[in-house]
């Protein structure tokens, strides 16, 4: 007989005997215990808890939904175009993964607070975020470009998986002040939660274990929200992973669920599900969005020299919009006029953008000296006086550079 | 005037930085029930509970990130970094997230973040558990890094550190944290600029600026000195980012010759910068080049050959010797 090993109170929850098929699973078909709501032929199915969240959508909110996806895949083709004009250093698209982002987004509350990496431009979206302002740092005028405070979404983070413990220092935050306002009544603030977005290659960082490790060990408020879309660049995920990355969650202790990432309607829900959950102070969720990067990692990036077309083919076929539009004409709850004004509010929307994008000004180098410390600090104060003084230098050569201009010489 | 060691001046000032500002907090492996590894937490998990005395998963990474975080939603926590040796893994961290959140935010965010970390040698350990590397962080924008050479400073200091809404690295000199000296508990606050450098002692024929562990060493270097005849100003530098180049560039004008000493390797460290920066202020004055006392460019060696390693009073005096003979 051998030794029996001490039991642990995850009995029941491992995943030795999926391992392989689960790891067939990562790259190529979903298994059948992903969640999905709308297929891609555009027909609604049933879930046994999420379909409870999906029956509040409103025919309104599902022609939002559909609007903002819309919106956003035609502002990816915008700035996509705008850099390769020459417009902006870099883009990155997100074209594919419209349904993860704003089913996720349209989920949260006014109150929740979000860490996005670097392509949640959907997200963004959801929380009013002006899109011009996205467009800041890809244009180099800046390394933000919008106030996080104003709108709870947080400066896109080009360190992958760092922002994953943010999240869930923030969350920690916000089970204090739930503490600190018990005592005071008039200072009662909804309960809030967080939602940390990461990619499939971002799981691999040291970063992403210890926020998991932290948000378990202190069950904070947070949504880990991972978007598999299957190449770190030109790297798989099964590079990434031997099992489903929803997986890891029984590792930590707290729920895990693979949904399909291109299915806005089942992302809604169970992101929903999952904020509410972390509210109500039952600790973290991992959400697992089975998706697709269509386009490149960023338009630096070339996927032919990595992937083959029918892959790209294959998760066209699983297009978001598309099988949301399929629902809305089935049902009668959008017609034609309904998807042209769609599409022409996106070309209003892209107009808007790259119009805003030629008015961004360049920053003054003092703004970069103003602010390297939130207090005054002596060597900034001094390197700036020199620079000033250096600058003055050449005035005097600027304007008679002007006057000779002027002279026709 | 109460006499108490270093490690008791930072655990009174933390006591006090928790008392006085509820949204303040401490962060850190073993800093709960044990009190620290050294002791200087000792005691607060019982007056301010677990929330507000966080004993954290073993991870450098996953301390300084949540920190981040706690930040961003108003809080003021308090890191504590076990040895020198063990911040690297939460290096990534400390310089592209916390250093630069306000600059990339335009000013918008502010991530008042404390780390403490215990550094230096002389203590006999093994690996990892006497480095000095705060040259590293001072190298990058948006940090500041003091280090406290005795009680008084320690606990005022820290109740600084957390007032400032910049994130603060405060180097605390290990084989010292059992000095005592006096600390004015009463006064209603500090009465010096954390980033100011102390002129220790005064002195006309030339300067050594030392900071941390080392600074007992400086003092007793120019004890030694002044029995041969010999003038020497001893400066603590107190603050490592920003640097006090003014106080350090008068006494250099007055005394026109400068020693730094250091434990942190001569290479790529905080006394080079030192020595150029007087070289650039102060170059008619200099009567010698400066020089630097430190470790050599090795990583720490072991314990049994410390001593051959750490500037000691000898090596200051023999910097001294050089310093005169031009």
């Amino acid at each position: 007989m051998g030794t029996h090993l001490p039991s642990t109170e995850f009995d029941g929850t491992a995943v030795d005997d999926q391992r392989e098929a689960d790891a067939e699973a990562v790259m190529g078909e979903p298994p059948a215990q992903m969640v999905q709501l709308l297929g891609p032929d555009g027909k609604l199915g049933a879930d046994p808890v999420f379909s409870e969240y999906a029956d509040k959508l409103t025919p309104e909110d599902l022609r939002g939904l559909y609007a903002d996806m819309a919106a956003i895949r035609r502002f990816d083709v915008e700035a996509t175009a705008l850099q390769r004009q020459g417009q902006l250093a870099l883009w990155v698209p997100l074209t594919g993964q419209e349904a993860a982002q704003i089913g996720s987004g349209r989920a949260s509350q006014p109150q929740d607070y979000i860490f996005p990496t670097y392509r949640e431009h959907g997200v963004a979206l959801t929380r009013n975020v002006d899109l011009a302002e996205l467009l800041r740092q890809f244009r180099g005028v800046s390394n933000g470009g919008w106030n996080p405070k104003d709108t709870n979404f947080h400066l896109y983070t080009l360190v992958l998986a760092a922002q994953t413990l943010h999240a869930v220092g923030y969350a920690m935050g916000i089970q204090r002040d739930q503490k600190l306002a018990a005592s005071d009544r008039a200072g009662r603030q909804p309960d809030a939660a967080v939602i940390a977005y990461f990619g499939d290659g971002a799981s691999s960082e040291g970063d992403v274990h210890e926020s998991m490790v932290f948000a378990s060990s202190y069950k904070a408020p947070v949504v880990f929200f991972c978007q598999n879309n299957h190449w770190a660049i030109s790297v798989p995920t099964n590079v990434q992973t031997r099992v489903p990355l929803s997986n890891r969650a029984k590792g930590y202790g707290f729920p895990g669920i693979r949904v399909d990432g291109n299915d806005v309607v089942a992302v809604h829900a169970v992101t929903e599900w999952a904020l509410e959950h972390a509210r109500q102070g039952k600790g973290p969720v991992l959400i697992e969005a089975f998706t697709y990067r269509v386009g490149a990692h960023t338009t630096a990036d070339d996927p032919t020299k990595y992937r083959h077309s029918d892959e790209e083919d294959a998760w066209r076929a699983k297009d978001p919009l598309a099988r949301l539009e399929k629902y809305l004409r089935a049902e009668g709850l959008a017609d034609d006029a309904y998807f042209a004004k769609v599409k022409s509010d996106g070309d209003e929307l892209a107009a808007y953008v790259r119009r805003t994008a030629h008015d961004l000004e360049n920053p003054d180098i003092r703004t970069a000296f103003a602010n390297v410390y939130a207090e005054a600090h002596p060597l900034v104060a001094e390197e700036l006086a020199w620079f000033e003084e250096y600058s003055a230098g050449f005035a005097g050569e600027e304007e008679s550079a002007g006057q000779a201009a002027k002279a026709g010489h | 005037m109460t006499t108490m060691t270093i490690a008791k001046a930072i655990n009174e000032g933390l006591r006090a930085t928790l008392a006085a500002n509820p949204k303040s907090l401490l962060m850190g492996e073993d800093i709960g029930p044990l009190g620290g590894v050294y002791r200087v937490t000792d005691g607060l998990i019982g007056e301010f509970g677990p929330d507000r005395v966080v004993d954290t998963p073993l991870a450098e990474s996953g301390i300084i990130g949540t920190a981040i975080g706690l930040a961003l939603r108003g809080y003021s926590p308090v890191c504590e970094i076990q040895f020198d040796g063990f911040v690297f893994p939460g290096f990534n961290q400390i310089t592209t997230q916390l250093a630069k959140m306000h600059a990339r935010s335009n000013g918008s965010l502010t991530v008042p973040v404390v780390i403490r970390i215990p550094y230096g040698g002389g203590i006999g350990s093994v690996e990892h558990h006497s480095e000095s590397p705060e040259a590293l962080f001072a190298h990058t924008a948006g940090l500041r890094i003091i280090t406290p050479s005795n009680p008084h400073d320690a606990y005022w200091m820290v109740q600084q550190a957390v007032q400032c809404q910049d994130p603060v690295i405060i180097f605390e000199p290990k084989r010292r944290y059992w000095l005592k000296g006096d600390v004015d508990v009463q006064a209603p606050g500090p009465a010096e600029d954390p980033f100011k450098a102390h002129v220790l002692r005064e002195g006309t024929d030339a300067t050594v600026v030392a900071y941390g562990p080392l600074v007992p060493v400086a003092l007793a270097a120019a004890n030694a000195a002044e029995e041969d005849g010999r003038s020497v100003e001893v400066i603590d530098l107190r603050s490592i980012s920003p640097i006090d180049f003014d106080t350090v560039t008068a006494s250099v004008k007055k005394t026109g010759r400068l020693i730094v000493a250091h434990e942190a390797p001569t290479f790529g460290g905080i006394g080079g910068e030192i020595a150029a920066r007087i070289s650039e202020r102060a170059f008619h004055s200099l009567e010698s080049p400066v020089i630097r006392v430190g470790g050599f460019h090795m990583p720490y060696p072991v314990a049994k050959v410390e001593e051959d390693y750490l500037p000691d009073i000898d090596r200051i005096l023999e910097a001294l010797d050089r310093a005169l003979s031009y």
